[in-house]
Protein backbone atom coordinates (compact mmCIF):
# COMPACT_ATOMS: atom_id res chain seq x y z
CA UNK A 1 0.00 0.00 0.00
CA UNK A 2 3.31 2.28 -0.19
CA UNK A 3 1.91 3.60 -3.55
CA UNK A 4 -1.28 5.13 -1.51
CA UNK A 5 0.29 6.63 1.23
CA UNK A 6 3.85 7.53 -0.18
CA UNK A 7 2.36 10.56 -1.85
CA UNK A 8 0.70 11.95 1.18
CA UNK A 9 4.26 12.45 3.10
CA UNK A 10 4.21 16.02 1.88
CA UNK A 11 1.42 18.51 2.95
CA UNK A 12 1.12 20.24 0.38
CA UNK A 13 -0.23 16.62 -1.55
CA UNK A 14 -2.46 16.36 1.98
CA UNK A 15 -4.24 19.53 1.46
CA UNK A 16 -4.57 18.77 -2.59
CA UNK A 17 -6.78 15.55 -2.10
CA UNK A 18 -8.32 16.69 0.67
CA UNK A 19 -9.55 19.82 -2.06
CA UNK A 20 -10.49 17.61 -4.37
CA UNK A 21 -12.72 15.00 -2.27
CA UNK A 22 -14.86 18.25 -0.68
CA UNK A 23 -14.95 19.48 -4.22
CA UNK A 24 -16.44 16.24 -5.82
CA UNK A 25 -18.46 15.41 -3.23
CA UNK A 26 -20.10 18.68 -2.96
CA UNK A 27 -20.35 18.84 -6.83
CA UNK A 28 -21.72 15.61 -6.98
CA UNK A 29 -24.47 16.21 -4.23
CA UNK A 30 -26.02 19.07 -5.84
CA UNK A 31 -25.64 17.68 -9.22
CA UNK A 32 -28.69 15.58 -8.39
CA UNK A 33 -30.47 18.55 -9.26
CA UNK A 34 -28.25 19.94 -11.94
CA UNK A 35 -28.67 16.67 -13.76
CA UNK A 36 -32.61 16.18 -13.39
CA UNK A 37 -33.08 19.85 -13.94
CA UNK A 38 -31.42 20.30 -16.79
CA UNK A 39 -29.39 22.85 -14.92
CA UNK A 40 -25.81 21.91 -16.92
CA UNK A 41 -25.70 24.94 -19.42
CA UNK A 42 -26.82 27.28 -16.70
CA UNK A 43 -23.67 25.29 -14.54
CA UNK A 44 -21.82 26.29 -17.07
CA UNK A 45 -22.82 29.73 -17.51
CA UNK A 46 -22.48 30.78 -14.04
CA UNK A 47 -18.77 28.98 -13.75
CA UNK A 48 -17.87 31.20 -16.77
CA UNK A 49 -19.44 34.63 -14.83
CA UNK A 50 -17.70 34.36 -11.89
CA UNK A 51 -14.56 35.00 -13.91
CA UNK A 52 -14.95 38.80 -13.59
CA UNK A 53 -15.22 38.40 -9.90
CA UNK A 54 -12.43 36.29 -9.37
CA UNK A 55 -10.30 38.75 -11.51
CA UNK A 56 -11.36 42.04 -9.91
CA UNK A 57 -11.20 40.96 -6.50
CA UNK A 58 -7.67 39.65 -6.85
CA UNK A 59 -6.57 42.87 -8.06
CA UNK A 60 -8.21 44.30 -5.26
CA UNK A 61 -6.43 42.03 -2.89
CA UNK A 62 -9.93 41.03 -1.17
CA UNK A 63 -11.17 37.27 -0.86
CA UNK A 64 -11.06 35.47 -4.33
CA UNK A 65 -13.90 33.12 -3.10
CA UNK A 66 -15.96 36.72 -1.82
CA UNK A 67 -15.74 37.89 -5.24
CA UNK A 68 -16.39 35.16 -6.86
CA UNK A 69 -20.04 34.57 -5.30
CA UNK A 70 -20.62 38.10 -5.77
CA UNK A 71 -20.23 37.60 -9.63
CA UNK A 72 -22.25 34.69 -9.23
CA UNK A 73 -24.92 35.48 -7.19
CA UNK A 74 -25.43 38.74 -9.14
CA UNK A 75 -25.03 36.93 -12.83
CA UNK A 76 -28.11 33.89 -11.06
CA UNK A 77 -30.44 36.85 -10.47
CA UNK A 78 -30.17 38.56 -13.50
CA UNK A 79 -30.98 35.42 -15.37
CA UNK A 80 -33.86 34.52 -12.90
CA UNK A 81 -35.46 37.97 -13.37
CA UNK A 82 -34.73 38.64 -17.01
CA UNK A 83 -35.63 35.02 -18.29
CA UNK A 84 -39.11 35.47 -16.20
CA UNK A 85 -40.83 37.45 -18.86
CA UNK A 86 -42.46 35.61 -21.49
CA UNK A 87 -40.30 37.05 -24.18
CA UNK A 88 -37.05 36.46 -23.18
CA UNK A 89 -36.42 32.54 -22.90
CA UNK A 90 -34.16 31.37 -19.64
CA UNK A 91 -31.27 30.12 -22.18
CA UNK A 92 -31.73 33.07 -24.25
CA UNK A 93 -30.86 35.23 -20.78
CA UNK A 94 -27.98 32.21 -19.40
CA UNK A 95 -26.35 33.29 -23.09
CA UNK A 96 -26.57 36.84 -23.14
CA UNK A 97 -25.17 36.99 -19.35
CA UNK A 98 -22.85 34.39 -19.01
CA UNK A 99 -21.14 35.13 -22.16
CA UNK A 100 -21.15 38.95 -21.00
CA UNK A 101 -19.62 38.60 -17.44
CA UNK A 102 -16.46 36.46 -19.01
CA UNK A 103 -15.97 38.72 -21.42
CA UNK A 104 -15.94 41.34 -18.75
CA UNK A 105 -13.69 39.33 -17.33
CA UNK A 106 -11.08 39.21 -19.66
CA UNK A 107 -10.86 42.60 -20.27
CA UNK A 108 -10.25 43.16 -16.81
CA UNK A 109 -7.26 40.45 -16.63
CA UNK A 110 -6.04 42.18 -19.86
CA UNK A 111 -6.13 45.67 -18.63
CA UNK A 112 -3.78 43.59 -15.70
CA UNK A 113 -0.81 42.20 -17.95
CA UNK A 114 1.38 41.14 -14.41
CA UNK A 115 -1.63 38.76 -13.10
CA UNK A 116 -2.52 36.75 -15.88
CA UNK A 117 -0.28 33.83 -14.99
CA UNK A 118 -1.38 33.51 -11.87
CA UNK A 119 -5.33 33.90 -12.98
CA UNK A 120 -4.91 31.47 -15.44
CA UNK A 121 -5.05 28.68 -12.47
CA UNK A 122 -8.43 29.70 -12.07
CA UNK A 123 -9.87 28.20 -15.28
CA UNK A 124 -8.00 25.09 -15.44
CA UNK A 125 -7.40 24.64 -11.39
CA UNK A 126 -4.64 24.67 -9.44
CA UNK A 127 -4.73 21.69 -6.81
CA UNK A 128 -1.46 22.17 -5.60
CA UNK A 129 -1.72 26.01 -4.73
CA UNK A 130 -4.45 25.16 -2.06
CA UNK A 131 -4.09 26.17 1.38
CA UNK A 132 -5.66 24.95 4.89
CA UNK A 133 -7.52 28.13 4.56
CA UNK A 134 -9.15 27.33 1.35
CA UNK A 135 -9.75 24.02 2.06
CA UNK A 136 -11.43 25.43 5.78
CA UNK A 137 -14.01 27.49 3.07
CA UNK A 138 -14.72 24.63 1.04
CA UNK A 139 -15.47 22.61 3.89
CA UNK A 140 -17.41 24.98 5.51
CA UNK A 141 -19.32 25.74 1.93
CA UNK A 142 -19.73 22.44 1.25
CA UNK A 143 -21.42 21.42 4.57
CA UNK A 144 -23.79 24.39 4.38
CA UNK A 145 -24.45 23.60 0.60
CA UNK A 146 -25.38 19.88 1.51
CA UNK A 147 -27.05 21.34 4.61
CA UNK A 148 -29.73 23.61 2.54
CA UNK A 149 -30.36 20.86 0.06
CA UNK A 150 -31.68 18.14 3.00
CA UNK A 151 -33.23 20.84 5.03
CA UNK A 152 -34.81 22.23 2.15
CA UNK A 153 -35.42 18.43 0.34
CA UNK A 154 -38.89 18.04 0.24
CA UNK A 155 -39.32 22.07 -1.01
CA UNK A 156 -36.94 21.28 -3.76
CA UNK A 157 -38.09 17.90 -4.64
CA UNK A 158 -41.52 19.02 -5.27
CA UNK A 159 -40.27 22.49 -7.40
CA UNK A 160 -38.01 20.07 -9.60
CA UNK A 161 -40.56 17.44 -10.32
CA UNK A 162 -44.38 19.41 -10.62
CA UNK A 163 -43.77 23.48 -10.40
CA UNK A 164 -47.35 23.78 -11.36
CA UNK A 165 -48.31 21.76 -7.97
CA UNK A 166 -45.69 23.66 -5.78
CA UNK A 167 -47.01 27.09 -6.60
CA UNK A 168 -50.76 25.62 -6.15
CA UNK A 169 -49.78 24.42 -3.20
CA UNK A 170 -48.60 27.92 -2.29
CA UNK A 171 -44.91 27.31 -1.87
CA UNK A 172 -42.08 30.39 -3.02
CA UNK A 173 -41.39 28.54 -6.42
CA UNK A 174 -39.23 31.15 -7.32
CA UNK A 175 -37.21 32.16 -4.22
CA UNK A 176 -36.58 27.67 -4.18
CA UNK A 177 -34.94 28.25 -7.69
CA UNK A 178 -33.09 30.87 -7.11
CA UNK A 179 -31.68 29.52 -3.87
CA UNK A 180 -30.91 26.49 -5.81
CA UNK A 181 -29.00 28.66 -8.25
CA UNK A 182 -27.25 30.55 -5.17
CA UNK A 183 -26.25 26.73 -3.76
CA UNK A 184 -24.93 26.12 -7.49
CA UNK A 185 -22.87 28.97 -7.74
CA UNK A 186 -21.46 28.47 -3.99
CA UNK A 187 -20.48 24.94 -5.30
CA UNK A 188 -18.63 26.22 -8.44
CA UNK A 189 -16.66 28.87 -6.54
CA UNK A 190 -15.56 26.72 -3.94
CA UNK A 191 -14.24 23.92 -7.08
CA UNK A 192 -12.55 26.72 -9.12
CA UNK A 193 -9.34 25.89 -7.40
CA UNK A 194 -9.29 22.28 -8.08
CA UNK A 195 -10.75 21.92 -10.91
CA UNK A 196 -11.61 25.78 -12.39
CA UNK A 197 -13.73 27.47 -14.48
CA UNK A 198 -13.61 25.22 -17.36
CA UNK A 199 -14.07 22.09 -15.92
CA UNK A 200 -16.38 22.57 -13.42
CA UNK A 201 -18.88 21.53 -15.31
CA UNK A 202 -17.82 18.13 -15.58
CA UNK A 203 -17.92 17.84 -11.58
CA UNK A 204 -21.45 18.73 -11.62
CA UNK A 205 -23.14 16.78 -14.03
CA UNK A 206 -20.85 13.24 -14.48
CA UNK A 207 -21.31 12.31 -11.22
CA UNK A 208 -24.57 12.82 -11.06
CA UNK A 209 -25.34 11.28 -14.18
CA UNK A 210 -23.53 8.19 -13.51
CA UNK A 211 -25.14 8.05 -10.44
CA UNK A 212 -28.91 8.13 -12.65
CA UNK A 213 -27.81 5.16 -14.46
CA UNK A 214 -27.20 3.35 -11.34
CA UNK A 215 -30.07 3.64 -8.82
CA UNK A 216 -33.80 4.63 -9.60
CA UNK A 217 -34.93 6.75 -6.68
CA UNK A 218 -33.95 10.25 -6.10
CA UNK A 219 -32.30 10.50 -3.00
CA UNK A 220 -29.71 7.64 -3.65
CA UNK A 221 -29.02 9.17 -6.39
CA UNK A 222 -28.19 12.56 -4.99
CA UNK A 223 -26.11 10.47 -2.10
CA UNK A 224 -24.61 8.04 -5.05
CA UNK A 225 -23.13 11.40 -6.57
CA UNK A 226 -21.33 12.72 -3.63
CA UNK A 227 -19.82 9.19 -2.89
CA UNK A 228 -19.05 9.30 -6.91
CA UNK A 229 -17.77 13.00 -6.90
CA UNK A 230 -15.72 12.43 -3.95
CA UNK A 231 -14.26 9.05 -5.07
CA UNK A 232 -13.36 10.38 -8.65
CA UNK A 233 -11.34 13.26 -6.61
CA UNK A 234 -9.03 10.77 -4.88
CA UNK A 235 -9.10 8.36 -8.19
CA UNK A 236 -7.84 10.79 -10.49
CA UNK A 237 -5.86 12.78 -7.63
CA UNK A 238 -3.97 9.49 -7.60
CA UNK A 239 -3.51 9.64 -11.33
CA UNK A 240 -2.27 12.75 -11.83
CA UNK A 241 0.58 12.38 -9.27
CA UNK A 242 1.77 9.00 -10.46
CA UNK A 243 1.41 10.81 -14.57
CA UNK A 244 2.21 13.75 -14.20
CA UNK A 245 -1.11 14.74 -15.34
CA UNK A 246 -3.10 17.68 -14.75
CA UNK A 247 -4.97 17.11 -10.99
CA UNK A 248 -7.68 18.90 -12.72
CA UNK A 249 -7.58 16.95 -16.65
CA UNK A 250 -7.01 13.88 -14.26
CA UNK A 251 -10.30 13.87 -12.11
CA UNK A 252 -12.64 15.29 -14.72
CA UNK A 253 -11.16 12.50 -17.47
CA UNK A 254 -11.85 9.52 -14.71
CA UNK A 255 -15.28 10.60 -14.01
CA UNK A 256 -15.49 10.86 -18.00
CA UNK A 257 -14.33 7.06 -18.40
CA UNK A 258 -16.52 5.86 -15.34
CA UNK A 259 -19.57 7.54 -16.76
CA UNK A 260 -18.79 5.88 -20.03
CA UNK A 261 -18.37 2.29 -17.86
CA UNK A 262 -21.51 2.91 -16.64
CA UNK A 263 -23.63 3.46 -19.47
CA UNK A 264 -22.64 0.41 -20.96
CA UNK A 265 -22.52 -1.42 -18.38
CA UNK A 266 -25.12 -0.62 -15.77
CA UNK A 267 -27.20 -3.38 -14.20
CA UNK A 268 -30.55 -1.54 -15.22
CA UNK A 269 -29.69 0.86 -17.19
CA UNK A 270 -27.01 0.13 -19.42
CA UNK A 271 -26.79 -0.04 -23.16
CA UNK A 272 -25.81 -4.16 -22.62
CA UNK A 273 -28.95 -4.39 -20.75
CA UNK A 274 -30.91 -3.19 -23.45
CA UNK A 275 -32.49 -0.74 -21.14
CA UNK A 276 -31.35 3.04 -21.70
CA UNK A 277 -34.20 4.00 -23.88
CA UNK A 278 -36.62 4.08 -21.09
CA UNK A 279 -39.48 6.09 -22.79
CA UNK A 280 -40.15 4.40 -25.69
CA UNK A 281 -40.55 1.16 -23.74
CA UNK A 282 -42.97 2.47 -21.25
CA UNK A 283 -45.27 4.29 -24.15
CA UNK A 284 -45.54 1.17 -24.99
CA UNK A 285 -46.60 -0.80 -22.18
CA UNK A 286 -49.24 2.94 -21.58
CA UNK A 287 -50.62 2.56 -25.10
CA UNK A 288 -51.22 -1.38 -23.98
CA UNK A 289 -53.04 -0.39 -21.07
CA UNK A 290 -55.17 2.95 -22.54
CA UNK A 291 -56.57 4.18 -25.53
CA UNK A 292 -55.05 7.12 -27.10
CA UNK A 293 -55.86 10.20 -25.94
CA UNK A 294 -59.34 11.94 -27.11
CA UNK A 295 -60.58 8.82 -28.53
CA UNK A 296 -61.84 7.37 -24.92
CA UNK A 297 -65.06 9.04 -25.54
CA UNK A 298 -65.49 8.50 -29.17
CA UNK A 299 -66.96 5.59 -29.94
CA UNK A 300 -69.50 4.81 -27.61
CA UNK A 301 -72.88 5.92 -29.41
CA UNK A 302 -74.72 7.24 -26.07
CA UNK A 303 -77.28 9.64 -26.06
CA UNK A 304 -74.49 13.00 -26.92
CA UNK A 305 -71.48 12.47 -28.22
CA UNK A 306 -69.35 15.49 -28.30
CA UNK A 307 -66.65 15.36 -30.47
CA UNK A 308 -64.09 18.29 -30.12
CA UNK A 309 -61.19 18.18 -32.20
CA UNK A 310 -58.26 18.72 -30.24
CA UNK A 311 -57.09 18.02 -26.77
CA UNK A 312 -56.50 20.84 -24.85
CA UNK A 313 -53.11 22.55 -24.97
CA UNK A 314 -51.35 22.67 -21.37
CA UNK A 315 -51.09 25.80 -20.07
CA UNK A 316 -54.54 27.24 -21.39
CA UNK B 1 -61.87 15.02 4.64
CA UNK B 2 -62.87 18.54 6.40
CA UNK B 3 -66.79 18.59 5.86
CA UNK B 4 -67.21 22.60 6.57
CA UNK B 5 -66.05 25.63 5.15
CA UNK B 6 -65.57 24.97 1.41
CA UNK B 7 -67.93 27.36 -0.02
CA UNK B 8 -66.12 29.27 -2.81
CA UNK B 9 -66.68 32.66 -4.03
CA UNK B 10 -65.27 34.14 -7.34
CA UNK B 11 -65.97 37.86 -7.78
CA UNK B 12 -65.07 39.25 -11.39
CA UNK B 13 -62.36 37.14 -12.09
CA UNK B 14 -60.40 37.83 -15.00
CA UNK B 15 -56.88 36.21 -16.10
CA UNK B 16 -54.66 36.16 -18.94
CA UNK B 17 -51.23 35.32 -19.70
CA UNK B 18 -49.76 38.50 -21.27
CA UNK B 19 -51.53 38.60 -24.58
CA UNK B 20 -55.12 39.96 -23.38
CA UNK B 21 -57.60 37.90 -21.08
CA UNK B 22 -58.00 34.26 -21.13
CA UNK B 23 -60.80 34.40 -19.12
CA UNK B 24 -62.63 37.82 -18.39
CA UNK B 25 -65.18 38.73 -15.58
CA UNK B 26 -66.06 35.56 -13.85
CA UNK B 27 -68.15 35.59 -10.77
CA UNK B 28 -69.62 32.70 -9.21
CA UNK B 29 -71.20 31.36 -5.67
CA UNK B 30 -70.26 27.73 -5.38
CA UNK B 31 -71.56 26.48 -1.97
CA UNK B 32 -70.16 24.18 -0.07
CA UNK B 33 -69.98 20.40 -1.46
CA UNK B 34 -71.14 20.49 -4.72
CA UNK B 35 -69.73 19.10 -7.66
CA UNK B 36 -69.12 21.41 -10.09
CA UNK B 37 -68.42 20.53 -13.88
CA UNK B 38 -66.91 23.32 -16.21
CA UNK B 39 -67.45 22.39 -19.70
CA UNK B 40 -66.11 24.59 -22.74
CA UNK B 41 -64.19 24.41 -25.95
CA UNK B 42 -60.60 23.92 -26.47
CA UNK B 43 -58.38 27.51 -25.57
CA UNK B 44 -62.07 28.48 -23.45
CA UNK B 45 -60.35 29.01 -21.02
CA UNK B 46 -61.95 25.83 -18.05
CA UNK B 47 -58.33 25.59 -17.13
CA UNK B 48 -57.89 28.99 -16.94
CA UNK B 49 -60.41 29.29 -14.44
CA UNK B 50 -59.36 27.15 -11.92
CA UNK B 51 -55.51 28.31 -12.14
CA UNK B 52 -56.89 31.71 -11.63
CA UNK B 53 -58.37 30.22 -8.85
CA UNK B 54 -55.12 28.83 -7.19
CA UNK B 55 -53.35 32.06 -8.38
CA UNK B 56 -51.41 30.36 -11.19
CA UNK B 57 -51.56 32.90 -13.97
CA UNK B 58 -49.38 35.80 -14.66
CA UNK B 59 -52.45 38.05 -15.28
CA UNK B 60 -55.31 38.12 -12.77
CA UNK B 61 -58.01 40.77 -11.73
CA UNK B 62 -60.82 39.92 -8.96
CA UNK B 63 -61.03 37.76 -6.11
CA UNK B 64 -61.47 34.48 -5.04
CA UNK B 65 -62.34 33.61 -1.25
CA UNK B 66 -63.05 30.66 0.58
CA UNK B 67 -65.22 30.24 3.42
CA UNK B 68 -65.21 34.31 3.30
CA UNK B 69 -61.04 34.25 3.42
CA UNK B 70 -59.32 35.81 0.58
CA UNK B 71 -58.13 32.05 -0.85
CA UNK B 72 -54.31 33.22 -0.59
CA UNK B 73 -53.87 32.39 2.70
CA UNK B 74 -55.81 29.30 2.28
CA UNK B 75 -53.42 27.30 -0.28
CA UNK B 76 -53.00 24.38 1.09
CA UNK B 77 -56.68 23.64 1.49
CA UNK B 78 -57.18 23.53 -2.02
CA UNK B 79 -56.51 20.18 -3.34
CA UNK B 80 -55.14 20.32 -7.54
CA UNK B 81 -54.92 17.67 -9.75
CA UNK B 82 -53.35 19.35 -13.02
CA UNK B 83 -52.71 18.07 -16.26
CA UNK B 84 -50.21 15.29 -16.52
CA UNK B 85 -48.58 16.63 -19.43
CA UNK B 86 -46.83 19.22 -17.31
CA UNK B 87 -44.85 16.43 -15.28
CA UNK B 88 -40.87 14.99 -16.06
CA UNK B 89 -42.08 11.35 -16.05
CA UNK B 90 -38.53 10.50 -15.94
CA UNK B 91 -37.87 11.67 -12.93
CA UNK B 92 -36.88 9.05 -10.40
CA UNK B 93 -39.32 8.79 -7.80
CA UNK B 94 -42.00 5.81 -6.61
CA UNK B 95 -46.24 6.57 -6.99
CA UNK B 96 -46.31 6.40 -3.40
CA UNK B 97 -43.11 9.56 -2.91
CA UNK B 98 -45.52 11.46 -5.28
CA UNK B 99 -48.40 11.04 -3.44
CA UNK B 100 -46.57 12.28 -0.25
CA UNK B 101 -46.38 15.43 -1.61
CA UNK B 102 -49.37 16.18 -1.03
CA UNK B 103 -48.45 16.06 2.66
CA UNK B 104 -46.05 18.56 1.95
CA UNK B 105 -47.39 21.42 4.00
CA UNK B 106 -48.33 19.95 6.72
CA UNK B 107 -45.06 18.18 7.44
CA UNK B 108 -43.72 21.67 7.18
CA UNK B 109 -39.45 21.99 5.91
CA UNK B 110 -36.62 20.32 7.35
CA UNK B 111 -38.97 17.51 9.28
CA UNK B 112 -39.83 13.78 7.99
CA UNK B 113 -43.16 12.59 7.22
CA UNK B 114 -44.89 10.90 10.41
CA UNK B 115 -46.69 7.47 10.67
CA UNK B 116 -49.47 9.03 9.97
CA UNK B 117 -48.60 10.51 6.76
CA UNK B 118 -47.37 7.27 5.70
CA UNK B 119 -51.03 5.89 6.73
CA UNK B 120 -52.72 8.63 4.67
CA UNK B 121 -50.61 8.12 1.59
CA UNK B 122 -51.23 4.08 2.01
CA UNK B 123 -55.08 4.66 2.09
CA UNK B 124 -55.22 7.17 -0.37
CA UNK B 125 -53.46 4.90 -2.60
CA UNK B 126 -55.76 2.32 -1.97
CA UNK B 127 -58.56 4.24 -2.50
CA UNK B 128 -57.83 4.89 -5.90
CA UNK B 129 -56.72 1.44 -6.64
CA UNK B 130 -52.95 1.98 -6.98
CA UNK B 131 -51.84 0.49 -3.34
CA UNK B 132 -49.85 -2.80 -5.50
CA UNK B 133 -48.14 -0.50 -7.17
CA UNK B 134 -46.85 2.36 -4.99
CA UNK B 135 -43.19 1.44 -5.23
CA UNK B 136 -43.13 1.88 -9.16
CA UNK B 137 -41.66 4.40 -10.55
CA UNK B 138 -43.76 7.38 -11.39
CA UNK B 139 -42.73 6.78 -15.44
CA UNK B 140 -43.31 3.14 -15.71
CA UNK B 141 -46.91 3.70 -14.76
CA UNK B 142 -49.81 3.59 -17.77
CA UNK B 143 -52.06 7.12 -18.21
CA UNK B 144 -54.66 6.32 -16.33
CA UNK B 145 -52.48 5.10 -13.31
CA UNK B 146 -50.36 8.06 -13.48
CA UNK B 147 -53.88 10.15 -13.20
CA UNK B 148 -55.24 8.01 -10.25
CA UNK B 149 -51.76 9.08 -8.52
CA UNK B 150 -52.40 12.64 -8.92
CA UNK B 151 -56.08 12.09 -7.87
CA UNK B 152 -54.51 10.14 -4.37
CA UNK B 153 -51.66 13.36 -4.08
CA UNK B 154 -54.47 15.37 -3.76
CA UNK B 155 -56.70 13.13 -1.47
CA UNK B 156 -54.05 13.28 0.90
CA UNK B 157 -54.08 16.95 1.42
CA UNK B 158 -57.81 16.32 3.22
CA UNK B 159 -58.49 19.49 1.53
CA UNK B 160 -62.08 21.14 1.86
CA UNK B 161 -61.89 22.03 -1.79
CA UNK B 162 -60.42 19.87 -4.77
CA UNK B 163 -59.23 21.20 -8.19
CA UNK B 164 -59.30 18.74 -11.03
CA UNK B 165 -57.84 19.63 -14.54
CA UNK B 166 -59.28 17.32 -17.60
CA UNK B 167 -59.03 14.38 -14.86
CA UNK B 168 -60.04 11.69 -17.71
CA UNK B 169 -57.90 13.11 -20.91
CA UNK B 170 -55.89 9.74 -21.70
CA UNK B 171 -56.92 7.63 -19.55
CA UNK B 172 -58.79 4.51 -19.60
CA UNK B 173 -62.13 3.52 -18.50
CA UNK B 174 -61.55 2.19 -15.33
CA UNK B 175 -60.06 5.28 -14.27
CA UNK B 176 -62.61 7.28 -15.72
CA UNK B 177 -65.17 5.26 -13.66
CA UNK B 178 -62.52 5.13 -10.43
CA UNK B 179 -62.06 9.09 -10.37
CA UNK B 180 -66.30 9.50 -11.13
CA UNK B 181 -66.99 7.67 -8.06
CA UNK B 182 -64.56 8.80 -6.04
CA UNK B 183 -65.41 12.62 -6.92
CA UNK B 184 -69.19 11.48 -5.61
CA UNK B 185 -67.78 10.31 -2.69
CA UNK B 186 -65.37 13.23 -1.86
CA UNK B 187 -68.87 15.51 -2.62
CA UNK B 188 -71.12 13.14 -0.34
CA UNK B 189 -68.48 13.95 2.60
CA UNK B 190 -68.84 17.49 2.03
CA UNK B 191 -66.36 18.92 -0.46
CA UNK B 192 -66.80 21.19 -3.27
CA UNK B 193 -65.27 20.29 -6.44
CA UNK B 194 -64.37 21.95 -9.60
CA UNK B 195 -63.67 19.76 -12.80
CA UNK B 196 -62.58 20.93 -15.82
CA UNK B 197 -64.02 18.46 -18.44
CA UNK B 198 -64.97 18.07 -21.98
CA UNK B 199 -67.07 15.18 -21.52
CA UNK B 200 -70.44 17.07 -21.71
CA UNK B 201 -72.59 13.61 -21.03
CA UNK B 202 -70.26 12.73 -17.98
CA UNK B 203 -70.77 16.11 -16.90
CA UNK B 204 -74.19 16.54 -16.99
CA UNK B 205 -74.48 13.12 -15.09
CA UNK B 206 -72.18 13.67 -12.18
CA UNK B 207 -72.28 17.63 -11.49
CA UNK B 208 -74.83 19.23 -9.32
CA UNK B 209 -73.47 22.51 -11.41
CA UNK B 210 -72.60 22.96 -14.80
CA UNK B 211 -70.48 25.92 -15.52
CA UNK B 212 -70.30 26.48 -18.93
CA UNK B 213 -67.35 28.37 -20.41
CA UNK B 214 -65.86 30.40 -23.32
CA UNK B 215 -63.52 33.28 -22.65
CA UNK B 216 -66.66 33.97 -20.12
CA UNK B 217 -69.38 32.19 -18.55
CA UNK B 218 -71.82 31.78 -20.96
CA UNK B 219 -74.35 29.68 -18.66
CA UNK B 220 -74.04 28.52 -14.45
CA UNK B 221 -76.40 26.39 -12.65
CA UNK B 222 -77.81 22.97 -12.79
CA UNK B 223 -77.79 20.63 -15.58
CA UNK B 224 -81.68 20.61 -16.23
CA UNK B 225 -81.57 23.65 -16.38
CA UNK B 226 -78.04 24.90 -18.60
CA UNK B 227 -77.52 21.65 -20.32
CA UNK B 228 -79.62 23.00 -23.42
CA UNK B 229 -78.91 23.41 -27.12
CA UNK B 230 -78.95 27.24 -27.15
CA UNK B 231 -76.23 27.09 -24.58
CA UNK B 232 -74.26 24.43 -26.27
CA UNK B 233 -74.70 26.55 -29.24
CA UNK B 234 -73.39 29.63 -27.73
CA UNK B 235 -70.63 27.86 -25.78
CA UNK B 236 -69.30 25.28 -28.84
CA UNK B 237 -70.58 27.55 -31.44
CA UNK B 238 -69.23 25.48 -34.79
CA UNK B 239 -66.88 23.56 -32.73
CA UNK B 240 -69.75 20.91 -31.61
CA UNK B 241 -71.51 18.31 -33.04
CA UNK B 242 -74.22 16.79 -31.23
CA UNK B 243 -75.92 13.08 -32.62
CA UNK B 244 -78.73 12.28 -30.25
CA UNK B 245 -80.30 9.03 -30.95
CA UNK B 246 -82.50 9.43 -28.57
CA UNK B 247 -85.84 11.37 -28.15
CA UNK B 248 -83.89 14.45 -27.55
CA UNK B 249 -82.11 17.67 -29.42
CA UNK B 250 -79.96 17.57 -32.10
CA UNK B 251 -77.35 20.08 -32.45
CA UNK B 252 -74.97 20.60 -35.49
CA UNK B 253 -71.84 22.08 -36.01
CA UNK B 254 -71.57 24.82 -38.30
CA UNK B 255 -73.04 27.93 -36.35
CA UNK B 256 -76.20 28.14 -39.00
CA UNK B 257 -79.05 26.43 -37.08
CA UNK B 258 -79.71 23.92 -34.49
CA UNK B 259 -82.49 21.59 -34.07
CA UNK B 260 -85.47 22.73 -31.72
CA UNK B 261 -85.89 23.55 -28.43
CA UNK B 262 -85.76 20.41 -27.10
CA UNK B 263 -84.10 20.16 -23.62
CA UNK B 264 -81.73 17.66 -22.40
CA UNK B 265 -82.87 16.04 -19.29
CA UNK B 266 -79.65 15.38 -17.17
CA UNK B 267 -79.94 12.12 -15.02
Amino acid sequence: MAWLTDPLDLELFQRALVAAVLMGATCGAIGAYVVLRRLAFIGDALSHAVFPGVVLAYVAGVSVFAGAMVAGALTSVAIAVVSRGQRIREDTAIGIFFAGAFALGIVLISTQTGYQRDLSAFLVGDLLGVGWDDIAVSAATGLAVVGVLVALRKELLLCSFDRVYAQALGYPVFALELLLLLLLTATIVVSLSAVGIILVLAMLVTPAATARLLVDRFTPMMILGAVLGALYGVIGWYVSYYLAWSPGGAIVLVATLAFLLAFVFSPSHGLLAHRLRRHPQHAAQRAAVDPPAGHEHGDEGGPVVASLRRRHPPGR
Amino acid sequence: MTTSGGALTIGALSAGYGDGWTLEDVSLEIPAGRLVSVIGPNGSGKSTLLRAVLGLVPQRLGSVSLAGVPIEKRRSEVAYVPQRELVDWSFPISAAQVVMMGRYPRIGPVRGSTGGDRDAVEGALERVGMADLATRQIGALSGGQQQRVFVARALVQEASVLLLDEPMTGVDRGTEEAITGLMRELRDAGTTILHATHDLEGAADVSDLLCFVNGRVVAFGPPDETFTPQTLHATFGGELMILDSGDHAHVHGGGHHHGGDTRRDAG
